[in-house]
């Protein structure tokens, strides 16, 4: 496990500084010039020239692009993501104030679907091709089909044509005021999470209908075991490891699910973070959040594939 | 000296199945998987509604008309009216053609170039293997929302720069699929056969490697159709898509129609069922087509 482990970690070195350079490339491709846009205007003739080469010096922009990566890659080391063009602040305090809504809103929505999603892929599996199937499946292509942004409007449209109800604007911490979170939450929590639950149930559905047809399983039954104990001791077992991996690589769709939900429901997460700043093209709020969710991402999968090491020695002695 | 091996005997073994005609198969389909077939059915009527939009709509999708704002659905007005008077069933109409075109081009482009480079990976081997392999990984490390974001706030609202955006995640993910394949094809005897016989590399990969990885290349292309149509109008709706007046599904829920919720709650409505619909059809075909082209799949 431990030499597994080494070269797990080591894997993450390479990917997270490509991670990285694909996040400065994009963002150094931008057409206009970022001083331009501070200074106001991209029309150029009007801006004095010692002016814009003095932005350019205070950004670090005359530099050679080797030089510029180098120096933001050091203060991404020292969780240092520069300053919002926008409203000045420090990008990292902005997101620290907004990071425990998102991480809320996740770890509630990811507890929903694999609440909803696992025994509901098991019972299509096991029935397959009868009507529970069928209505299992559509459900869930239906979850995949619907956006989860008019999911959200369509709730808020419900709430506000029935109780005349408005989307609370200041974010409560569950511990100040627990009811007040709830309030706020629980439909932010159900439009990410069911979209989140479809695609589990697909997912657990699937693996558990190939475990299904494994020799084992027809051994299992051969020896006169019940269905019960074919299916909960001896398939669902092994069809679980799959199902992990897949709560990893869901990740994107629940950061997806975030950037779109927070939206609708005027939450000032991290994910509405990332639209505001996209929309007022506020580049280093934009590199510093695309950075650190792909850090996530890759920290995340990191965690599962571990997890799933830990499970099935098969994969670590590979 | 040479031996000579009678290749009859290898499928005499094993009688084939009769050749069914394309009306037999698409019967079949039907028979065996009726969520395909309603799939289908839909995807159909989105096609058909989308190249005779203009003959279909009852009116203009862009024309304004004041006198009649936010008009309650009726016979005039099946879908109502929006914010600007314009008539929704028109727009909705039209919004079909948006949601097809940059649904088409961008996962077909996606799954072209990342298939491309799948099977350049799987042949080629070696370090141009493990390079491609590093940088597709790397290209997944973004989540598919926050790429096309990111890509598309370099680019600018615009139709062609949204196909971009929503294509380039669509690439390692093909890439991934289509290098798996056509390792395994790449390991085919034949394979071996053609190289001892001559062949040159560009007429193993397009002769004999790209027409065996075009199944998993189908499979894939549709499974990204219903996620692309998806992400433009999530795009859209974000406001990063495409830009007023276009009428993009996404678009026509964005902004006005939550602030007119209780005025006209149909602005919000009917471009999300068209979504969902549409999305919808293209999920059960992509999923009924891969269980029919999938063996591994097959009940045995």
């Amino acid at each position: 496990m431990r030499a597994y482990l080494g070269k797990r970690l080591l894997l993450v070195i390479p990917t997270l500084l490509g991670v990285a350079s694909v996040v400065f490339v994009i963002m150094r491709v931008i057409p206009g010039d970022v001083a331009l846009l501070i200074l106001g205007g991209d029309d150029g003739g009007r801006i004095d020239r010692a002016q814009l080469a003095a932005m350019h010096r205070q950004l670090g922009l005359d530099q050679p692009l080797l030089v510029q990566f180098g120096h933001w890659l050091w203060g991404v080391l020292h969780l240092d993501f520069g300053n919002s063009l926008w409203t000045g602040q420090p990008v990292m305090a902005e997101l620290l104030t907004r990071l425990p809504l998102s991480l809320e809103l996740a770890v509630l929505a990811t507890i929903v679907s694999v609440v909803l999603a696992i025994p509901l892929g098991m019972v299509a599996a096991v029935r397959q091709d009868t009507w529970v199937d069928y209505v299992v499946r559509v459900v869930s292509i239906g979850g995949l089909a619907i956006p989860s942004f008019w999911v959200g409007i369509l709730i808020i449209l419900l709430l506000v044509i029935s109780f005349g109800w408005g989307p609370p604007l200041e974010y409560t911490l569950p511990w100040v005021d627990p009811w007040a979170n709830f309030q706020q939450m629980v439909w932010p929590v159900v439009t990410v999470g069911y979209r989140y639950a479809a695609v589990t149930t697909r997912m657990t559905r699937s693996t558990l209908l190939e475990v299904l047809r494994d020799d084992y399983i027809r051994t299992a039954w051969a020896k006169g075991l019940g269905e019960r104990a074919v299916v909960f001791r001896h398939a669902l077992k092994n069809a679980m490891l799959p199902v992990i991996t897949l709560i990893g690589t869901e990740f994107a769709f629940l950061i997806g699910g975030l950037v779109v939900t927070e939206t609708v429901f005027t939450l000032n997460g991290v994910g509405r973070f990332v639209v505001d700043a996209v929309a007022h093209r506020d580049y280093p709020v934009v590199q510093a959040l695309v950075f650190v969710i792909a850090f996530g991402f890759v920290v995340v999968n990191l965690l599962i594939d571990l997890t799933y090491a830990w499970f099935d020695p098969r994969i670590r002695y590979r | 000296m040479s031996v000579h091996y009678p290749l009859v005997h290898a499928t005499a073994s094993a009688p084939l199945a009769p050749r069914l005609t394309v009306g037999q198969e698409a019967v079949k389909f039907i028979r065996t998987k009726p969520l395909g077939a309603v799939g289908a059915l839909i995807i159909g009527g989105m096609l058909f509604v989308a190249l005779f939009a203009r003959a279909l709509a009852p009116y203009d999708p862009y024309e304004a008309d004041y006198a009649r704002q936010f008009a309650r659905p009726s016979v005039e007005h099946w879908f109502g009216t929006d914010e600007f008077g314009r008539d929704m069933l028109s727009r909705v109409m039209y919004g079909a053609r948006i949601a097809l075109f940059v649904g088409f081009t961008a996962s077909f482009a996606g799954c072209a170039i990342g298939g491309l480079l799948g099977v350049v990976s799987a042949y080629a081997g070696g370090r141009v293997d493990l390079l491609l392999e590093r940088v597709m990984d790397i290209l997944l490390a973004f989540p598919q929302l926050i790429l096309a974001l990111a890509i598309a706030s370099i680019l600018g609202p615009a139709v062609q720069n949204v196909v971009i955006a929503v294509a380039i995640p669509i690439i390692p993910r093909a890439a991934r699929v289509v290098r798996a394949t056509a390792l395994a094809v790449k390991e085919n005897q034949y394979i071996e056969a053609v190289q001892a016989m001559g062949a040159v590399r560009r007429r193993v990969v397009l002769q004999h490697i790209v027409p065996n990885v075009l199944a998993p290349f189908i499979i894939i292309v549709t499974a990204q159709l219903g996620g692309a149509i998806l992400a433009e109008a999530a795009l859209s709706y974000l406001g990063l898509g495409t830009a007023e007046p276009t009428p993009s599904w996404g678009l026509m829920l964005s902004g006005s129609a939550l602030s007119y919720a209780e005025k006209a709650p149909w602005i919000a409505l009917f471009p999300g069922i068209a979504i969902s619909l549409g999305v919808f059809g293209f999920n059960l075909f992509g999923d009924s087509l891969r269980d029919a082209l999938d063996p591994k799949l097959h009940r045995g």
